[in-house]
């Protein structure tokens, strides 16, 4: 009665999975499509229907997987997926440090370092559904902020009352939040906060960014070209500046006031951030 | 009433027996018997009409406020409800609706004696509530849950302008930071000798709020019950509050957290002073060597929420097993299965528990399990409500539930792997859930997970005949599945479907039911749009909204939220809602 060819294991890696392509191709700005990288059975698509797909009622035995790769809103979904597999990539291929900023290692092409990933295939997969599991984001991001029990030791007083508070806007968005600063250990930690808390607000490929590469002027120049968000602040002398001209601790220390503003606005920032910057190295 | 000859006419017999008929549904209090009695004839519709001051809207778009007023013109108490519940999930756009400004505006103008208003998962602005504020000289009780597009100006409205409140709980909302914050304590009016406040809950409240003015704030309001405090409130400050209000039974801890290194209070002595306290929650950003400071209060809890604290086994331990009386439990998945059967031994008495994940990524290993989970079975035979986050499960521990639990009302199973079998059997888990709609007799909501056939919906929908609400994900094989319980369920009422390959067919198969129900949810599921038009043609009183995140793939639903309304469909929809029609 509930045959098929497939074992219960792998319909259960195998079936409704987002169509990697799609997930790429907004990250990287290639289009992957082309290639239709689909993940699947050998032999042609994925499960559909499964278990009682083949004995019973007449649905078509094997089903491509799904097409399209959203599974919630655009916006969120692709916030979400760059921040993700940003995660994800990180984690898994790099075994990196939390400390590890995206200043020292200028983000390579996403695609490169997909093709990279050899086992954790299926991990990367499950991680993109929106919405799963059915945990409200306000407990998620309580969670994601909490200190796990064996960093207790680390901890000398837990304060949230004496934190670096700052206010964050984005234009375009009608509220403020507000963030403390002293919460995250480094700048990317930050954006990834940031970018999931204005992720229903378009972003564009600010997560894939992430943070700016300062030594690198053309690109710089070319994010601040552009329609993106990129995320400036306030320092201790009032001057706004682009976020990630100087090391985080400092930041933390000088930072009164975040602005996520569109690159073209900011372009009058760049000067001066990119003179900080080479003039520390 | 009989009058002499020449004074003014004797009232009609109608009218007495609608005085009377008024006099006795003023007695009735269930929205239930209401609406039967409303529907004998009609001058019992209209006299129930007259005499109803509780409203309950479940979905606040399936009648216009003005249709609403216009019916119930003595409303005391409200209840509004927006947003379905899958909302809380990202699964639906910003901006989608509920907003409460109508409504507001609405009441505004129709009842002014309104004492109460209770609002799930709506949006409401800070006009809305100044208006809420300015508008009902009696106002006493005012509930969001789950609620946005607030700020602190609003709250600050409120607590200057309602001079009677006595409720104010603000539950999981999300409270906007205003560009100039706004210091909402202190709005509570300091010339007021006494306030009437009993309930003040705002642990959801994401900013700091003025600690002085809070301290005075307690220190007038003798009548006050329940105070849950936000987590920008230290254990020191705890201490000083709960020195000023020793006759709290509920109490939220705020952040449960150090802030000073200068020798602390007695935090014990406090609880042990606190002798009314039968509600516990907070500890939102534990430090656990304060643990011991709770035990004085343990012995009289009845509810326990450790859900935002991130302890082991070993500390719960030490807090559980003082906790005899403990009926409603939520706790993280932190404590393991030891901890779970720790809270198996003590907690006889066991009505609710919740146990939610610290970790939502797809591991393999989980800190709990069905071993932990049949142990509560074992232990906690009176339990009545379950909502249980794992990453593994066994059919097994499921039956054994539903054998030692027979009275539960609520079982809702969330193994996190999608498509995940029985990890011993390799099974579905279709017999577990089979079991449980065969066994509990009693079950109104039901939430399921896990791999699970076509099967598993034919044991809902053969015995779950009592099941209100229904939550499928990445489940089923075929229409069938969706058939069966469409057919199955009569008093089905909610049903939340996504992932799963349910189609038109299915669809089709409810609609000798969809009037009875107030909403039916399907997401990444397999329906195509000619099958929705063809529904609301053919049922013309439901709204479909059907939502694609890009314009141009209208032939393939992403998102189908249907529901029943009197009235014409809304016009405050986002561009990526088509209503259909």
């Amino acid at each position: 009665e509930e045959d098929t060819s497939y074992s219960h294991k792998e319909k259960h890696f195998f079936t409704h999975k987002p169509n990697m392509a799609t997930i790429l191709g907004k990250e990287s700005g290639l289009n992957l499509k082309e290639t239709e990288l689909c993940l699947g059975l050998p032999g042609g698509g994925g499960v559909g229907g499964g278990g009682g797909g083949g004995g019973g009622g007449g649905s078509s035995e094997v089903e491509t997987p799904r097409a399209t790769g959203k599974r919630g809103f655009s916006e969120t979904v692709d916030l979400k997926l760059n921040l993700q597999s940003k995660e994800d990539l990180n984690e898994n291929l790099k075994n990196v440090s939390k400390e590890k900023t995206l200043l020292k290692d200028p983000a390579k092409p996403p695609a490169k370092e997909i093709l990279e990933i050899e086992g954790d295939l299926e991990k990367y997969f499950r991680a993109q559904v929106v919405g799963w599991p059915p945990v409200r984001s306000y407990r998620k991001n309580m969670m994601a902020q909490k200190v796990s029990t064996e960093d207790v030791a680390e901890k000398t007083t837990s304060s949230t009352a004496s934190g670096a508070f700052v206010k964050v806007s984005m234009d375009g968005a009608p509220y403020l939040r507000k963030v403390d600063l002293t919460m995250y250990k480094s700048y990317k930690d930050l954006s990834d906060a940031l970018a999931k808390m204005f992720s229903s607000f378009t972003m564009g490929n600010y997560g894939a960014q992430g943070m700016i590469d300062f030594m690198n002027e053309s690109k710089l120049m070319d994010l601040l070209n552009s329609s993106e968000y990129v995320p400036t602040y306030e320092d201790k002398d009032g001057d706004w500046m682009l976020v990630g001209d100087v090391p985080w601790e400092m930041f933390v220390e000088s930072c009164k006031r975040l602005r996520i503003m569109k690159g073209s606005e900011a372009i009058g920032l760049a000067p001066r951030a990119m003179e900080k910057c080479k003039s520390r190295s | 009433m009989n009058k002499m000859e020449g004074q003014a006419p004797s009232p009609l017999p109608d009218q007495v027996l609608e005085n009377v008929l008024e006099t006795v549904l003023h007695f009735l209090s269930s929205r239930r018997d209401r609406n039967a009695a409303s529907l004998v004839c009609k001058s019992w519709y209209r006299a129930e009409a007259l005499t109803r001051s509780e409203l309950f809207i479940g979905n606040c778009y399936a009648v216009s406020p003005r249709r609403a007023t216009a019916r119930f013109p003595r409303v005391r108490s409200l209840t509004i409800k927006g947003k379905p519940r899958f909302a809380d999930f990202d699964l639906m756009p910003l901006n989608w609706g509920a907003h409460f400004t109508p409504w507001a505006q609405a009441l505004a103008q129709s009842y002014p004696s309104l004492r109460r208003l209770h609002l799930k998962r709506m949006s409401l602005t800070d006009r809305d509530l100044t208006l809420l504020s300015l508008s009902f000289p009696h106002f006493q009780d005012l509930l969001l849950t789950c609620c946005e597009a607030f700020t602190t100006t609003g709250l600050a409205a409120i607590a200057a302008n309602c001079r009677l409140l006595r409720v104010l709980d603000l539950a999981e909302c999300v409270v906007e930071v205003a560009d100039e914050e706004v210091d909402w304590i202190s709005s509570f009016p300091e010339t007021q000798e006494e306030t009437h406040l009993e309930s003040l809950v705002f642990d959801c409240v994401e900013c700091p709020v003025n600690f002085q003015a809070l301290e005075r704030l307690v220190a007038r309001s003798p009548s006050l019950r329940k105070l849950r405090l936000n987590r920008y409130v230290s254990m020191s400050q705890l201490h000083r509050l709960m020195h000023r209000a020793p006759q709290l039974t509920h109490l939220g801890t705020g952040s449960f957290s150090a802030s000073e290194l200068d020798p602390e209070p007695d935090y014990a002595s406090a609880f042990a002073a606190s002798k009314s306290l039968v509600c516990l929650s907070g500890f939102r950003e534990i430090w656990p060597d304060y643990l011991p400071a709770i035990y004085p209060a343990c012995a009289n809890l009845t509810s326990l929420n450790f859900s935002y604290a991130d302890i082991n086994a070993h500390q719960l331990k030490s807090v559980i097993r003082h906790c005899h009386k403990l009926q409603t439990f939520w706790v993280l998945d932190s404590i393991s299965d030891e901890g779970l059967q720790a809270v198996a031994e003590t907690c006889k008495d066991l009505r609710e528990l919740r146990v939610f994940p610290v970790n939502t990524r797809e591991e393999i290993e989980g800190p709990v399990s069905e071993v932990g989970f049949e142990a509560i079975s074992r232990g906690c035979r009176k339990l009545q409500s379950i909502l249980f986050f794992c990453q593994r499960m066994t059919n097994a521990a499921v039956v054994a539930m539903s054998n030692n639990c027979p009275d539960l009302v609520v079982f809702r199973l969330c193994i996190i792997g999608q498509y995940r079998p029985d990890p011993e059997t390799l099974e579905p888990m279709d017999e577990g859930f089979g079991a449980i709609v065969m066994n509990c007799k009693k079950l109104t909501r039901l939430a399921v997970s896990g791999l699970l056939t076509d099967r598993a919906f034919g044991y809902i929908g053969t015995y779950g005949k009592l099941i209100r609400t229904l939550s499928v994900a990445f489940a089923g094989d075929t229409d069938l599945g969706l058939k069966y319980v469409l057919e199955g369920c009569p008093n089905l009422q909610k049903l939340e479907i996504r992932d799963s390959p349910f189609g038109d067919g299915a669809l089709r198969s409810g609609l000798h039911h969809f009037y009875n129900m107030r909403f039916l949810w399907m997401s990444s599921c397999k329906l195509t749009r000619q099958a929705c038009q063809e529904v609301a043609r053919r049922l013309p009183h439901l709204v479909l909204e059907v939502i694609n995140s890009e314009e141009g793939k209208a032939d393939d639903i992403e998102i189908l939220y249907m529901y029943r309304s009197l009235d014409r469909p809304r016009d405050d929809a986002p561009k990526v809602v088509t209503i259909l029609h």
